[in-house]
Order: structure tokens, then C-alpha cells, then sequence
């Protein structure tokens, strides 16, 4: 009679790296919109495991980069390598479809969703059963959608959010917003999860809540995170290395330390006269 | 009555026997579900008694030995109540530790018991023992229930849960002779050993070891079962602290007794979604749960469309007319049965429904008084909502309404086989089945808590009313007189302050001084409805509570309670002159309360002498600067002017002397 639920493990797919390897590298990127140059001639890499923070003052170009790199814009020079593979020009979908997640900065949930239908969305991509099964919610695409839901509660247990599994998001405070979106996000099993600023707007427990998530997440699942983030203090605490943008250009590149004792990464968010 | 096999007689003496018994009679009746990934899984007692034999082999491999002590620290998880039983099959003594305890606290106890193995639930459990792990010399090996975010720590001292269960596993495959010896060992137990050590939540300086003999513990289980007649087919949901006597007793002790169904939540934030999806047969909550629910119900009432607000105030007034005479079982006019028939269909049953409380048979509360329109409430409902009076030294019952026969401001009389007598200086003094044996390495306190003759002295002051029921007034020694020479009991006061929905917690002073005044603490959820729907803003808990409205309020409150105080001979003479909203939330983390949430007076008076200071002198308003404790121990400051308002005190209702009870 023994039926237990057998656990799930929530990992990146095997994709022949080894950690440490180079995963995504950006080679010499520029972009601009008319006259204004976003990003001119970053150039850095991110390392299969590690998490790699992207920081900067307001309007330094870190969105830009993120949207780079999910293939939201397209740069006018440059290169983007992502696992050996290099390309120009990428849909959105396409990113994802190869492997890499994110959050965004506002929160873009389905709000009048539970929990639970967002995170569900997020396996949308791995569903492989035709919209003609799924419609008659028979069969093979019903087994399929019981495999889902066991991901999806795996990572509601993970998240912790088992209280508001059936509660419209709309209704969630910012802070298990925030969560919910990352929950999404995981669901899709990504090998690299790009965060924009996972903590805006968040309290010193909810910080915390959200800094043991993320490390968790890189930790048991294995995945590489990219996150953009203003506290300063769970930066340092949380990544293994910085870059740091200013206007648009790299000024930094290294280990937390390294970054906070950089004389140019001082002045850019100290303010100095240029 | 089965045979079991025991060689002291027919019937266990030990909760491990229970368990063995109920594997057999109760082999596929479900004993412990828990909600897990979404889907409430179910272990029936055979499935039970397989978990328990493999951790406890699992133990016995690891050399925990007979007599010595195994912390158990987490929330209601399935595996922690298995430990208890698991460590009792081996003799061993389950010592749980209240979960949101603070490092050094944690500390404290482990040592006090030494502890050498502690089973804890999660990462944050072990990151906070071995962040005071230089302070307990004697703790060797951690096990933990749930691996997320361990995989990476030093597994020499640390242990899974999962893999010391297999170790047992193996074992039991391997060596035949391992189980015999291990359900021999069990039936041998005369039932002398100590069974659990019980801390108590310190509500009077540290917390104490209880520790309870097995044979004992089974004894007052079995009476209180039959008392409430409990059977295998009821159901409890296990959401109160695993370490308190309450959870320990009414989910562990009486539910391997009777054989009943233990339900754990899926996380401490669901417990009401469980609740509704359980919906057990036996309850229990301490009052301010209640208060609580009935808050909330009344706020989203607030929100309802006219018809249903009309419709549910109605009913409630049917309710309260009849509702309680109907669960009593006294005469109610045909018609008011029909009133009240048609607002279950309409209110009350939904309502219960909503609540979780559609099943239940026996609802309990105790630990503070519980306001009489409260209780009236839910009983009302057709909730058979009774109240218990108990220690940890009594393993929970020395007193027990019984059904039908129920007052909101008594505890029942003795519960069945418990003595009780009222000591020279009023104290509450007891003698009960399920008695303690001592405090743990502490002869002296033992000494301190029982008389010459064998009665356990509670501290609570108490009288008899005319039918025998039992009224617990206060703590004996906070029983005071002013200087008028005017009786003063402080928590007498303070719970008719805190039957108030706005008014959270209260302490009293007056003491050995001229006069009552009171700290209030306002009630967030309540006022702050009230400042939505008046369109008054605020920042902060500090800002609401400083709030003139608020003031206002509050000595509305403070007005009506002087006038109840006038009204009673007995207390007339200590009504409130003087009071203040504090500007923060009284804190267990702060040390303000227990954990079990009740005032530590002393502590306060400490902390807040210069408000107290302010109260006496007649100043209006008083500069205080405050430390606080977050979660992880950090601490920070908060400061404000608290504002000191005058009350107007009432004179004495004329009544006759022989009026007074």
C-alpha cells in the first residue's frame, strides 16, 4: 500500500562542463540605441557553478547586459559565446530553450495565477506532448502533466511557499513575489539563471530568506547564476566574482575583495567629478 | 482488553508497548499522515512501527544507551515523534527542545540534560548548535531530518536521518535476532523508567527539567482518553511546539493510548489550510488562537456584502441565544431550535467548515484566561470548546470541564483520578496520576515545588466556587496589596484588558505601590484594520501605537475595566489610575515573554523601569531607548517618547458583604 512520493532531484542538465569551465563569454560587446551607447566593449566571462555578480550605479548598463545576454536585444559588435557556441542573433525563446532562465527587475508574473500556474508555466518548454493531447488532458499528456506537478511541488518545497500554493499572486506581498518568480524560473531547470535585482524592495529577512535561496540553488541544482543586485553587502557576501559596469564600461573584474578595493569601482559609486 | 505480552500484566505501561499493540490491533488504521510535495501521505501504525524499529536499531548501532538523554529539536515533523518512541523503546530518554529557542537558551538546556546525540530538523537547527557547539562539551553527533543545504558540511559528527534509519534497516535484514531483541526489550519494561524530560517554558527564571516515569504518563494518558472518550478513529492535527507538554501529550502520549491519528502541517504556515483539510475530531489552542480566528472572521466580515453581514449578525444573535443550551443539551423553545437549525445551515456550518472545526468533538483551551464572550462564541457555533487546567509537572490535566457542564470563567473541577487541595496561603496544590518524578539534576528545586506529604504546589492561586469548579485567579506570588491595603491581583486586571480584540498583551503594576497602572500593547492586526477603515495612516507598529485615536481608544477600554473592578468587593479598591501604549511589540526573542508567550513581569519592570518611573511620578510622557533581538541573535535599538495617560477611577458598587464570593 506503500506509495510514497519518491523525491525528484531538480539539477542543470549535463552539458559536458566541468565546473570551472567557461560557460557564456562576451567578447568585445557594444550596444546602443540611437545615439546612446548602453554597453561599449565589455568583454568578461562567466564560469560553469559559480555565481557572478554584475554591478554598477543606476543607468551603468547592467539590464542591457542581462538582456544581451537572453538574446532580449541584439548587440551591434561583438560576440556571445555560450558553451562553445557562438552567436549574433538570438530570440529570447531561443535562450531559453538552450538553457538559461531569468527574473526581472519588475516582477512579470501572471498575477491573476496561483503560485502554483506560474511555476507550471515555467515547464511549458519541456513539455513535449502536443497541444492535441494537452487539450484532451488524456493519456500520455496527463502523466506527463503528474511528472510536472512533481517538479513544480519539489520546487514549492524548496521555496518554501507551500502556505500560498493556491493563492493568486496578485495578492502576494512584493517579497513572495519575488520568490514565485524565481520558482518559474527554476522550473525550468536552467544551467545559467540570470536575477535582476532578486532583492529590490525586499527587508533584512526577506534579503536573507532570498541570499540562502540562491545559494542553495547554486549549490544542490548545480546552477550558474548571473545576478545584478544594489545591496552591496549581500553581493560580497553571496558571489564568488564581481564585475563591475560604470557608464556603460567595464571599470572592474574580479574577486569580491578585489572589486571593493578597486580605486575605480570606489569612485564610481562614491562620485567623482569627471 | 488483547493480550499484549507484557510481562508486567495485560496492559502497557509504556508508550513503546502502545505502539507495539497498536501495530498489531490497529495494523492498517492509519497513525500519522503528513502533507508532503502536496499530497497528504499516510504511514498506518505497522508502517509506523517499521520507521521506529529501524531508527531505534539505527540508534542502538550508534550507542545510545539506556538512560541516557536525546535532544529532539524541530517543528511537528513525522520523524521527530518517531525519535520519542524510538529512544523510549531503547530506555532511553527524549528530551525535546522548543525549536525557536535561541542559541545560547538551546545551549543551556542540551548541557543541563546532557546531551550527547541530538536529532534536529533542518540546516537552521544544526547551523545554530554548532554555532554554540564549544559550549556543550558533551554533544557529539547531530542527526538531521531534512538535507536540503547540508550536503557540503563535515559529515563526521553530522548524520542523516534517512541513513541511520538504513543502518537499522540493515541490521533488522541481517540479524533475525536484532528485532526479537529489541520488541523483548520493550515488553520487559515495568514501566519504572523516566519516560521524556519536559523543559518547562520558564515563565518564573530558567526552565526546568520535568521528568515524567513512563508507567505514569501512560496512566494519565489513558484516563484523559476515557474522560473524553477518545478512540482509534479520531484525529488530531500536531501544530503546537513539539517541546511543550500540550503537543507532547494530547498528539503523542494520548494518541499511542487510544491509537488515534497524529496529522503533521506541511509548514507552520499552513497549519489553517491543513486544519480544513484534516478537519480533526480533538482540538486544542491556547485562547489567544481563538482570538485570532474570531479577529479574522469579523474583519472579513467587515469586507462581506450587506446581505451576508445582515444575515451573519442575525444568526449570531440566534447563536448566541441558544447555541449554547442546544450543545448543553438544556430546553430551548421549538422555535428558537428552528432559528438555530437554520442558521447552521446557513452560517454556522459553513463557518465551521471554513474554520477546520466541522468534525470536531472536543475542543480544548488552557494556559490563560479565555474571555468570556470568546468562549461563548465558538460554543455557540456547536463547538464543544471546554477548558483544562495543567503543569508540565502534572503531565498536562489537573482539572477538566466536563461535557455539558462547561463555564467560561472556571477550569472544571479535578480531571478523574487527580486530587486537588487550596493551601493556607490560596495556592493551587495537587496530586495526579501522571505526577513528575523531580526535576532533572536539580533536588532542590524538587524540594522548593513539593510539600512533606507528596502534593505538587502549582503557584497559582485559585478558590472553589460552589459546585466544586476550580477559579484560577493569578500567580500566588504576584498576588499583591497596594498601599491602600487593597487586594491587587495583576493578572486578573490584565486579562480583562486582553479581552479587548485591540489590546494584545498587558501588564500590570501596583505592588507595594499607591496605586494600578498598566503597559498595553496594542493589537496590529485589529487596530491597524480599525486606522485602514478611518483612514488614518501610519508608519510603523511605534507610530500606530503612539497614535492620540488610539489613546482614545485604549482609555475607553481601561474605563470599562475599571467599572467591571468596581463592581466586584474584592477588587474594587485596585482599579487603574494610570496607564501607557508601549511603542513595541513585547518580544520572546527580547526575553519579554516565554515561549509560551506569557508576561515576564519582572523582566519587564527591569526593562522599562523608567516608564514604570513615569506611571508613579505623573509625568506626561517619558524618553525610552530599547535593545531588541532579531531571529539570528543580532541586536539592534529602537527608541520613542511614550505618552502616560490618567484614568478615572470608579467608586465601589454598594453591594452586601455576603454578596462576595
Amino acid at each position: 500500500m506503500n506509495a510514497r512520493i519518491q523525491h525528484v532531484e531538480l539539477h542543470a542538465d549535463d552539458d559536458g562542463l566541468n565546473p570551472g569551465d567557461v560557460m557564456l563569454k562576451v567578447d568585445n560587446v557594444s550596444l546602443s540605441f540611437g545615439g546612446v551607447k548602453a554597453i561599449s566593449d565589455i568583454s568578461f566571462d562567466i564560469l560553469k557553478g559559480e555565481i557572478r555578480a554584475i554591478i554598477g550605479p543606476n543607468g551603468a548598463g547592467k539590464t542591457s547586459m542581462l538582456n544581451v545576454i537572453n538574446g532580449f536585444y541584439h548587440p551591434q559588435e561583438g560576440v556571445i559565446t555560450f558553451r562553445g557556441k557562438a552567436r549574433s542573433r538570438m530570440q529570447p525563446y531561443e535562450a531559453a530553450a538552450s538553457g538559461i532562465a531569468r527574473t526581472f527587475q519588475n516582477v512579470a508574473l501572471f498575477k491573476g495565477m496561483s503560485t502554483l500556474d506560474n511555476i507550471m508555466s515555467g515547464r511549458t518548454l519541456r513539455m513535449h506532448k502536443n497541444f492535441f493531447w494537452q487539450v484532451l488532458h488524456f493519456g500520455p499528456a496527463r502523466n506527463e502533466e503528474i511528472e510536472h506537478r512533481l517538479k513544480v511541488e519539489e520546487i514549492i518545497d524548496f521555496l518554501e511557499i507551500q502556505h500560498i500554493r493556491k493563492t493568486p499572486v496578485g495578492k502576494l506581498p512584493y517579497g513572495l513575489q519575488k520568490r514565485v518568480e524565481l520558482g518559474r524560473a527554476l522550473a525550468m531547470e536552467p544551467d545559467l539563471l540570470l536575477l535582476d535585482e532578486p532583492m529590490a524592495g525586499m527587508n533584512l529577512e526577506e534579503k536573507e530568506d532570498m541570499s540562502r535561496f540562491i545559494l542553495d540553488v547554486n549549490s544542490q541544482m548545480g546552477t550558474t547564476i548571473a545576478l545584478i543586485e544594489h545591496d552591496m553587502g549581500v553581493v560580497m557576501d553571496i558571489s564568488d566574482r564581481v564585475v563591475v559596469l560604470d557608464y556603460g564600461r567595464k571599470i572592474g573584474d574580479g574577486s569580491p575583495e578585489d572589486v571593493k578595493n578597486n580605486q575605480d569601482v570606489i569612485d564610481a559609486y562614491l562620485g567623482v567629478s569627471h | 482488553m488483547e493480550a499484549t505480552g507484557v510481562t508486567a500484566g495485560g496492559k502497557p505501561v509504556t508508550f513503546p508497548q502502545y505502539m507495539l499493540l497498536n501495530a498489531k490491533r490497529f495494523a492498517a488504521r492509519p497513525a500519522m499522515r503528513m502533507k508532503d510535495y502536496g499530497i497528504w501521505q499516510t504511514w498506518s501504525w505497522s508502517e509506523q512501527r517499521d520507521e521506529i524499529r529501524d531508527f531505534a536499531l539505527g540508534l542502538k548501532a550508534m550507542g545510545l544507551g539506556e538512560g541516557e538523554r536525546i535532544a529532539i529539536v524541530g517543528a511537528n515533523r513525522p520523524r521527530l515523534y518517531w525519535a520519542f518512541c524510538a529512544a523510549q523503546s531503547l530506555k532511553a530518554i527524549p528530551v525535546p527542545v522548543y525549536a525557536d529557542s535561541v542559541a545560547e537558551e538551546m545551549a543551556y538546556v542540551l548541557n543541563h540534560a546532557g546531551i550527547r546525540f541530538a536529532l534536529v530538523q533542518d540546516q537552521e537547527q544544526v547551523d545554530k548548535i554548532q554555532s554554540v557547539a564549544e559550549d556543550i562539551p558533551g554533544l557529539s553527533d547531530v542527526i538531521y531530518d531534512e538535507p536540503r543545504g547540508l550536503r557540503d558540511y563535515d559529515h563526521t559528527h553530522l548524520h542523516d536521518f534517512a541513513a541511520i534509519q538504513e543502518k537499522g534497516r540493515e541490521l533488522a535484514r541481517s540479524d533475525a535476532s536484532a528485532v526479537a531483541d529489541w520488541e523483548a526489550g520493550i515488553r520487559a519494561s515495568d514501566g519504572s523508567e523516566v519516560s521524556a524530560i519536559l523543559y518547562t517554558s520558564g515563565t518564573t527564571g530558567r526552565s526546568k527539567g520535568v521528568m515524567l516515569t513512563a508507567s505514569a504518563s501512560v496512566k494519565a494518558a489513558e484516563d484523559t482518553a476515557a474522560f473524553d472518550h477518545l478512540t482509534e478513529r479520531d484525529e488530531v492535527l500536531a501544530y503546537l511546539p513539539l517541546a511543550w507538554v500540550g503537543d507532547h501529550y494530547l498528539n503523542y502520549a494520548q494518541g499511542y493510548v487510544v491509537g488515534l491519528c497524529m496529522s503533521c502541517p506541511e509548514s507552520p504556515d499552513t497549519v489553517s489550510q491543513n486544519l480544513r483539510e484534516i478537519g480533526p475530531t480533538f482540538y486544542f489552542a491556547p485562547p489567544r488562537v481563538f482570538e485570532g480566528l474570531l479577529t479574522s472572521v469579523m474583519i472579513r466580515m467587515e469586507d462581506a456584502s450587506r446581505v451576508k453581514k445582515w444575515l451573519f449578525n442575525r444568526y449570531l444573535g440566534v447563536a448566541k441565544k441558544y447555541g449554547e443550551k442546544i450543545l448543553e443539551g438544556r430546553e430551548v423553545p421549538l422555535s428558537g431550535r428552528i432559528s438555530y437549525w437554520l442558521g447552521d445551515k446557513l452560517i454556522y456550518g459553513p463557518l465551521r467548515n471554513v474554520l477546520g472545526f466541522t468534525r470536531i468533538r472536543t475542543a480544548y483551551t488552557a494556559g490563560e484566561a479565555i474571555g468570556p464572550d470568546l468562549f461563548s462564541f465558538f460554543r455557540s457555533l456547536g463547538i464543544n470548546l471546554k477548558q483544562l487546567y495543567g503543569q508540565t509537572e502534572a503531565f498536562l490535566y489537573v482539572t477538566a470541564q466536563k461535557d455539558g457542564d462547561v463555564r467560561p470563567d472556571t477550569v472544571g473541577p479535578a480531571a478523574p483520578d487527580v486530587d486537588i487541595r487550596i493551601a493556607e496561603n490560596g495556592e493551587v496544590q495537587f496530586r495526579s496520576p501522571g505526577m513528575f518524578s523531580g526535576y532533572y539534576g536539580d533536588e532542590d528545586k524538587t524540594k522548593e515545588t513539593m510539600t512533606d506529604d507528596g502534593w505538587v504546589m502549582t503557584g497559582d492561586a485559585g478558590i472553589f466556587d460552589a459546585r466544586g469548579h476550580l477559579k484560577i485567579i493569578d500567580r500566588a506570588k504576584d498576588v499583591g496589596k497596594l498601599t491602600t491595603g487593597a487586594l491587587y491581583a495583576p493578572k486578573y486586571i490584565e486579562n480583562k484588558l486582553k479581552f479587548f480584540p485591540n489590546i494584545k498583551e498587558a501588564v500590570a503594576f501596583g505592588d507595594g505601590k499607591d496605586f494600578v497602572a498598566v503597559f498595553l500593547n496594542i493589537d496590529l492586526t485589529a487596530v491597524g484594520n480599525w486606522a485602514e477603515r478611518n483612514n488614518i495612516s501610519y508608519g510603523s507598529y511605534q507610530e500606530l501605537a503612539g497614535l492620540p485615536q488610539v489613546y482614545e481608544t485604549m482609555s475607553k477600554h481601561v474605563d470599562q475595566v475599571n467599572r467591571d473592578l468596581a463592581a466586584e468587593p474584592m477588587m474594587a479598591g485596585a482599579q487603574i489610575q494610570r496607564f501607557l501604549v508601549l511603542h513595541k511589540e513585547l518580544d520572546a526573542d527580547d526575553g519579554e515573554l516565554t515561549r509560551t508567550q506569557k508576561v515576564r513581569r519582572s523582566f519587564i519592570a527591569e526593562r522599562y523601569a523608567p516608564l514604570i518611573e513615569a506611571l508613579y511620578d505623573g509625568s506626561g510622557e517619558r524618553f525610552i531607548e530599547t535593545e531588541v533581538t532579531f531571529e539570528d541573535g543580532r541586536k539592534g535599538a529602537i527608541s520613542a517618547t511614550v505618552k502616560v495617560a490618567d484614568a478615572e477611577i470608579h467608586p465601589a458598587v454598594d453591594v452586601l458583604p455576603e454578596a462576595a464570593e
